[in-house]
């Protein structure tokens, strides 16, 4: 359903209070790009938002971002009301924390992403599904698993309260390693390079 | 194992003024063979950097850097399982995340010696170069920070030169603006800039570079903020690079000699001890040592001398006080600061860096003659003959100087001759340093004039009068001139002077005479003056040809020079045959127009000369014409 002129620019004005990080024109911009990814869509949603297709495309064209759990995961960071549907307000206050969050928003968003299941915590499992494609070359003698299992253990030695302080080479762990947010917070205060430490989830610079 | 460095032709010119670790180091040999826990542990992470994707590499990154990198142990794993030129492979990519990981590993390990040369070995330093080319500020600061590391030994600073590094360097000093509005990202480029230019700065080739590059600007502009912590590494350039005329120059018309002295008040004494060498270095210069003065610099730096724990600070502020005290205006300030008495203190239980600056601070303050009173009095006369027993040399012209500059009261002289200390100078003629040598050769020369008994104690110098005529044989000109001016004083006592012509002392002087030196030519003719006072020696100076030499010398421009050939002529001229010599080099003419002068003395030698001439002139008329 088309908008009228009014509510074009009440929706403008409220999307730059809202999303905080964009001038006026740039919302307007993202406004009308999101009108031609509707466009694009199915009309499942009959015009008030696009699915998940869409929009996985448009963040591998956009951005580079290739990876399907990450894309999946950012989808779902993006569509707040877990509808499937990603709205107006959802894709602008979406962006402005991809492409110009603060450091918390960022922290936040990140957090959300890796977090596969939602339950406010990244759990051993989920590190190795992240970080299961990151070794590319595998020494021969070892089981395939066991170098991503290695570095599981890495991060949540680095990142992890809950886990038991070891000496660095011992094997002798808990298995219940994981991650809250404080967690992650703090580990990526202390070290910035952590922020997409289980896989590229923001734009490049580039 | 190890390449060995390369030591050849293009290395000079790379001079530092430090001696540092040039040499390829040696590794020390560790005991058994089992390789260290640290080892396992790089190797066990070094697996993912080699074999992981960016995200891995990351997370191995991070995690090596709670090991404790500043353990060597665990720098030389890094090395040992080849993890370290992984690290300098990541640099080469564009990721910017994994360069910075790498880049925060690499600068903490390149405080490891070994690392360092491995680093420049495995061309580390060309990428962080490049990587001073990136958009990303913080890994610009970090490649800054690293080469800052690096660049402490000569080949490595050479190569960042080569590979276009030093401008870059500079560039980083670049900000939009110094002074208030200065944002604290501009001052932490700034500051890791600048890092990296003092490490690079200690060879005199990048010195020039820097100069080249623009840098001296950048660098008067930053030293005018407050920052501490980039004020450091500013001066710190600033006094490295002030062993160069052209800086020394910049910086005084930069107005950058104001900024060293306000920051001498500074609460770190790092910045003090720079701010000081910087002066010290400067003040070579007459105007610097104005400008010293003119900025209120003086009081301060006497002040510092108060500070005498920090070794490094004495010596620094030392050494600046001792070349301002070159200038006259300064020593009289240096007085109303009681400056000298201070000085006095520290001339027992200091390193000898101290003691050097300290004794050549008080032989420059002992030209005035107040100051000599002093010295005395503060009992600063003993240990000062004492450290003529030093070795090192460059403390030994120095403590000459200074003893030399009290000889010149008769009241020093005798604390002097009381402690043997004539003595000790006379065989510091021994030295094999003709610096040493010279510098107690002017210091006898007050002794000799000044001391009581002057002739006798010369005479019990057993060897002493041999060993100064065969000083007339040195090939050093600073040596002749002392030597010379030495044995004018000796040559006033009659047993002395006779002594020293069973030495040969005529024929030497002689031999001299061939010079165009004024220094020297002014102290040979006086020393020919005061040696044609005995027996045949007038005529021997003539047979042995020095005669139309010195005639010469009444053509120089230098009237010291005129004064010292007129008297050495008008005592050559009582023999006959040196005034036909004279005659014939045309001494009259030269002569005639000294007699005007406004010298006493010259005016005398001159009169006495000429009459002489003309007297043996009108004798030979008369025999001829009966």
């Amino acid at each position: 359903a088309a908008m009228s002129r009014k509510g074009v620019k009440l929706l403008v004005d409220s999307l730059t209070r809202s999303a905080k990080h964009f001038n006026k024109s740039e919302v307007e911009c993202l406004v009308n790009l999101f009108d031609t990814l509707v466009a694009r869509s199915s009309s499942q949603f009959a015009g008030a938002g696009f699915d998940r297709t869409v929009f996985r495309d448009t963040l591998h064209s956009a951005f580079g971002m290739t990876d399907d759990v990450v894309l999946d995961r950012v989808f779902s960071t993006f569509d707040r009301s877990n509808d499937g549907c990603i709205t107006v307000v959802e894709w602008v206050e979406g962006l402005a924390v991809l492409l110009r969050g603060t450091l918390e928003e960022k922290m936040k968003y990140c957090f959300a992403v890796y977090d596969l299941n939602g339950d406010g915590y990244i759990s051993r499992e989920e590190m190795f599904q992240m970080l299961k494609n990151s070794l590319l070359i595998q020494p021969a003698d070892e089981e395939p698993d066991e170098g991503v299992k290695d570095l599981v253990d890495l991060v949540l030695k680095k990142m992890a309260s809950t886990y038991l302080l070891v000496p660095f080479l011992l094997q002798d762990y808990d298995h219940d390693g994981k991650l809250s947010f404080a967690d992650f917070e703090k580990a990526v205060r202390e070290e910035k390079l952590l922020l997409e430490a289980f896989g590229p989830c923001l734009p490049d610079i580039k | 194992f190890f390449s060995k460095a390369s030591s050849s032709l293009e290395d000079v010119g790379e001079s530092s003024s430090e001696t540092e670790e040039d040499d390829q180091p040696v590794r020390r040999q560790e005991g058994g063979t089992d390789l260290s826990p640290e080892y396992w542990g790089i190797q066990k992470l070094a697996k993912y950097v080699k074999g992981g994707d960016p995200t891995a590499t990351l997370i191995a990154l991070c995690s090596m850097r709670d090991l404790n990198l500043s353990q060597e142990a665990c720098q030389l794993a890094i090395k040992d399982t080849g993890c370290l030129e992984v690290l300098i492979n990541l640099l080469d990519t564009e990721e910017i995340k994994c360069q910075t990981g790498s880049l925060k590993i690499l600068k903490e390990i390149s405080q490891n010696v070994l690392i360092r040369h491995a680093i420049a070995d495995l061309g580390g330093l060309e990428i962080m170069v490049k990587i001073l080319d990136s958009p990303d500020t913080d890994l610009k600061c970090l490649a800054a920070e690293t080469i800052a590391n690096v660049a402490r030994f000569k080949r490595a600073r050479k190569t960042v030169r080569e590979h276009g590094g030093i401008k870059r360097l500079v560039e980083l000093l670049e900000s939009i603006s110094v002074g208030l509005s200065c944002q604290a990202k501009d001052t932490e480029t700034a500051r890791c800039g600048a890092l990296a230019l003092w490490s690079c700065s200690k060879s005199t080739k990048n010195k020039k570079a820097i100069h080249k590059a623009g840098g001296i600007p950048l660098l008067a502009r930053w030293l005018k903020c407050s920052y501490t912590n980039i004020l450091i590494p500013v001066v710190g350039t600033l006094q490295e690079c002030a062993s160069e005329p052209s800086y020394r120059l910049a910086i005084r018309t930069e107005g950058m000699i104001e900024d060293l002295v306000k920051n001498l008040s500074s609460e770190h004494e790092e910045l003090q001890m720079h701010c000081a060498s910087a002066i010290f270095k400067c003040a070579e210069d007459e105007e610097t040592r104005d400008l010293v003065r003119k900025h209120e610099g003086l009081q301060p730096l006497s002040v510092l001398l108060d500070n005498s724990e920090n070794k490094q600070l004495l010596a620094a502020v030392t050494g600046a006080i001792w070349k301002c005290a070159i200038s006259r205006e300064n020593v009289l300030k240096f007085q109303e600061f009681k400056t000298i008495e201070t000085l006095v203190t520290l001339l027992t239980d200091q390193p000898e860096e101290v003691l050097i600056n300290v004794i050549g601070a008080l032989g420059e303050c002992c030209k005035e003659q107040e100051n000599r009173g002093t010295i005395r009095r503060c009992g600063g006369i003993a240990p000062m003959v004492k450290l003529l027993s030093a070795t090192n040399r460059a403390l030994l012209v120095n403590v000459n100087k200074a003893v030399g500059g009290c000889a010149m009261e008769p009241e020093n002289m005798a604390v002097i001759d009381s402690l043997d200390g004539v003595r000790l100078l006379w065989s510091l003629l021994k030295n094999p340093n003709p610096d040493v040598q010279a510098s107690a050769a002017w210091a006898l020369c007050p002794c000799v004039a000044n001391a009581k008994n002057s002739g006798e104690m010369v005479r019990s110098f057993v060897g002493g009068l041999e060993l100064i005529v065969n000083l007339l044989k040195s090939k050093d000109k600073e040596v002749l001139t002392s030597v010379c001016a030495a044995i004018a004083n000796i040559a006033k006592d009659q047993e002395n002077l006779a002594v020293m012509t069973d030495h040969g002392v005529v024929p030497l002087l002689s031999k001299l005479a061939n010079t165009n030196n004024n220094e020297l030519r002014r102290h040979l003719a006086e020393a020919i003056a005061h040696c044609c006072m005995w027996g045949s020696n007038r005529v021997a100076f003539g047979e042995t040809k020095a005669v139309a030499p010195l005639a010469r010398y009444l053509k120089a421009k230098d009237p010291l020079v005129h004064r010292a050939t007129a008297l050495a002529l008008y005592q050559l001229s009582e023999d006959p045959n040196n005034c036909v010599i004279m005659h014939e080099n045309g001494v009259v003419k030269l002569l005639l127009a000294m007699v005007g002068s406004t010298d006493d003395a010259l005016q005398e030698a001159a009169a006495g000369c000429i009459a002489n001439i003309r007297r043996l002139a009108l004798a030979t008329e008369k025999a001829k014409y009966g």
